[in-house]
């Protein structure tokens, strides 16, 4: 049973892919991508559910 | 034509071809002893210029129009007319006629690579006079509007008068004007200064016009071919034919085809414009399709705006007040809506209905407009041309998940198409009652299918056209109500064929909304109540109350 939301959760979704492309304005590949693995652990704390986890990685991964 | 869509920084001179030529004429103002008091002079002939003329002509207000040239040139420029802007163009007389010579549609469909990967419906909604959008050039535009200027007195339309200085004073502005017979000098009560993104007026008053110039080139080419691609927006990020960058094609009238190709900031602009490589980019795309360029373009875009739209008795509208990037189709329409925001309010002011104070909410509301579109225009701007590899990575990764979750394509952003803006106006009466359906307080009314009493078929917005209205469903007898407001009944006036109506503006017996002369809704209520009305409609003239 899939646990992960993939349908639009913000009511603004520009509003959503702004503020991450504007947090990562300026910055190198390498330092983006520093931002990215951190954020991550952060979000992935907040959701707090191994299965949603591992359901979003597979997704990821999966080309 | 000193008003342009899609003019951004253009890079290349076009060397325009006449689409229709018209003549200078000698005015008697130029032969005057005394110099000559105008009440309205509108400098620059394009789409919104052309619109705030028809606009103030058919409310009986004298309006002299210049332009520095003599010609409709060629070039498509603007393309997309958008929902609201063909409203106004109803009520200045040559919507169905665009209507008609246009090529509508509603559909975008949006491909990664050569996969579709997002399609939407820009009107999913039934019973509306006007279509989402047409797709036109902004040469058949421009003529019936010049058409419709001709049947109008009160507009003076003077060809090869070019501004060459402005002189402001409390109560009026002194220009200077040039002419093929010499400079005179003309006096304005107020000047629309609707001279486009390299306005002169702007120049003379010194003016800064200040944004954010992206470094991104666009190619835009219209081509003739006979194709039989569907009738509907289509825009690629990174397709094989043009490997790295975005593409964009538009239908219009005519077997002409619309080509946006993005280049990338280091594209060469003499090189890019060389006819053979243009051929080669299109070939790559069209594949063995028999195609002839009619126009070619290369442009950076800015999105800016003047930081005050009034200056004492100049007024700026369209492309010389604001510029956005094209993607969104946010240019020529909203300077047409910054028009006939303008007209109403000015006309009010010139015949003594209204304070000076009028004019500054029509600087307020166009404003949020100008603020809303420049907003949508650099999001869109910053997902189709990414500022760097980290930002290109992030607009990458929400295009490859787009095919596998919904919130990655409603991400996507290749352009949010132009809707009218809601305004957030003092000219608005706070609800006191709670509204559902689809109208919105400070937003136009929506369009319904009506019968009207003679049993002739009909569109609510046609039938709410031009000056204050108040539409009412019927509840016992209308109280007695202040002059100057036209009454319409829902069920006798216009009658709700299918529903629509009472659904869009949520109507129950007794209710009564307050449209404005522009359609846009001013104050409603569950109960009629003369002296409400009369403060909304003091409210929505600008006069405390």
């Amino acid at each position: 049973m899939t646990k992960l939301i993939t349908q639009l959760q913000f009511v603004d979704p520009d509003a959503a892919y702004v503020t991450l492309v504007e947090a990562r304005r300026g910055l190198s590949v390498e330092a983006a991508a520093e931002l990215d693995t951190k954020l991550v652990l952060l979000l992935a704390n907040h959701i707090g559910d191994i299965d949603v986890l591992r359901e979003a990685i597979a997704l990821a991964k999966g080309g | 034509m000193a008003t342009s869509a899609q003019d951004g920084t253009q890079d290349a001179v076009n060397v325009r071809k006449a689409v229709h030529q018209f003549g200078y004429r000698r005015s008697a103002d130029q032969d005057a002893r005394n110099i000559v008091r105008r009440p309205v002079v509108v400098v620059g002939a394009g789409p919104v210029g052309l619109a705030a003329a028809i606009d103030l002509g058919q409310r009986g207000v004298a309006v002299v129009l210049i332009d520095d040239a003599d010609r409709i040139g060629e070039g498509s420029r603007g393309i997309c007319w958008s929902k609201r802007t063909l409203e106004i163009c109803d009520r200045l007389g040559v919507g169905e006629k665009l209507v008609a010579q246009g090529v509508t549609w509603k559909l975008g469909k949006v491909f990664s690579g050569d996969d579709l990967v997002f399609a939407f419906d820009l009107l999913p909604e039934e019973g509306h006079k006007m279509p989402a959008f047409i797709n036109l050039q902004q040469y058949y535009l421009e003529k019936a509007l010049c058409d419709r200027v001709a049947e109008i007195d009160a507009i003076d339309l003077r060809w090869k008068n070019k501004l060459s200085g402005i002189e402001p004073h409390n109560d009026h502005v002194r220009l200077t004007i040039d002419t093929p017979d010499g400079p005179y000098a003309l006096e304005a009560s107020w000047l629309i200064a609707a001279d486009g993104a390299r306005s002169t007026a702007r120049d003379l008053l010194g003016l800064t016009f200040s944004g954010v110039t992206f470094e991104d080139k666009f190619l835009i080419a219209d081509i003739k071919m006979a194709a039989d691609f569907p009738t509907e927006r289509r825009f690629w990020f990174d397709p094989s034919f043009h490997a790295g960058q975005s593409a964009l094609m538009h239908r219009q009238p005519d077997n002409v085809w619309r080509i946006d190709l993005q280049l990338g900031p280091e594209a060469d602009v003499v090189e890019e414009q060389k006819p053979e490589r243009v051929t080669a980019r299109l070939k790559r795309m069209l594949g063995d399709l028999a195609f002839t360029i009619e126009w070619i373009s290369i442009y950076r875009f800015n999105c800016r705006r003047l930081d005050r739209f009034v200056h004492g008795r100049v007024v700026f509208v369209g492309d010389a007040a604001h510029q956005v990037s094209p993607f969104g189709a946010r240019g020529a329409n909203s300077g047409i809506q910054d028009a006939e925001n303008l007209a109403w309010k000015l006309a009010a002011v010139i015949k003594g209905e209204a304070g000076a104070s009028l004019i500054d909410t029509y600087e307020r509301e166009r404003i949020q407009a100008a603020d809303e579109n420049i907003a949508h225009s650099t999001r869109s701007t910053d997902f189709i041309a990414p500022h760097s590899p980290a930002e290109r990575a992030l607009r990458n990764a929400v295009l490859a998940l787009a095919p596998k979750v919904d919130f990655a394509r409603r991400m996507i952003n290749s352009g949010r198409l132009s809707v009218a803006t809601v305004y957030d106006t003092p000219l608005s009466t706070p609800d006191e009652s709670a509204f559902g359906g689809g109208a919105k307080l400070g937003a136009p009314l929506p369009d319904a299918p009506v019968r009207k009493r003679d049993g002739d078929d009909s569109h609510l917005l046609q039938e709410i056209a031009g000056e204050f209205t108040l539409l009412y469903v019927k509840n016992g007898a209308l109280p007695e109500l202040p002059d100057g407001i036209r009454t319409a009944c829902i069920g006798e006036d216009v009658i709700d064929t299918t529903g629509a109506l009472a659904q869009r503006l949520d109507a129950t017996p007794g209710a009564a909304y307050l449209l404005r002369p522009d359609q846009h809704l001013a104050a409603r209520w569950r109960h009629v109540d003369a002296a409400k009305v009369a403060a909304a409609r003091n409210r929505a003239m600008g006069r405390a109350g």
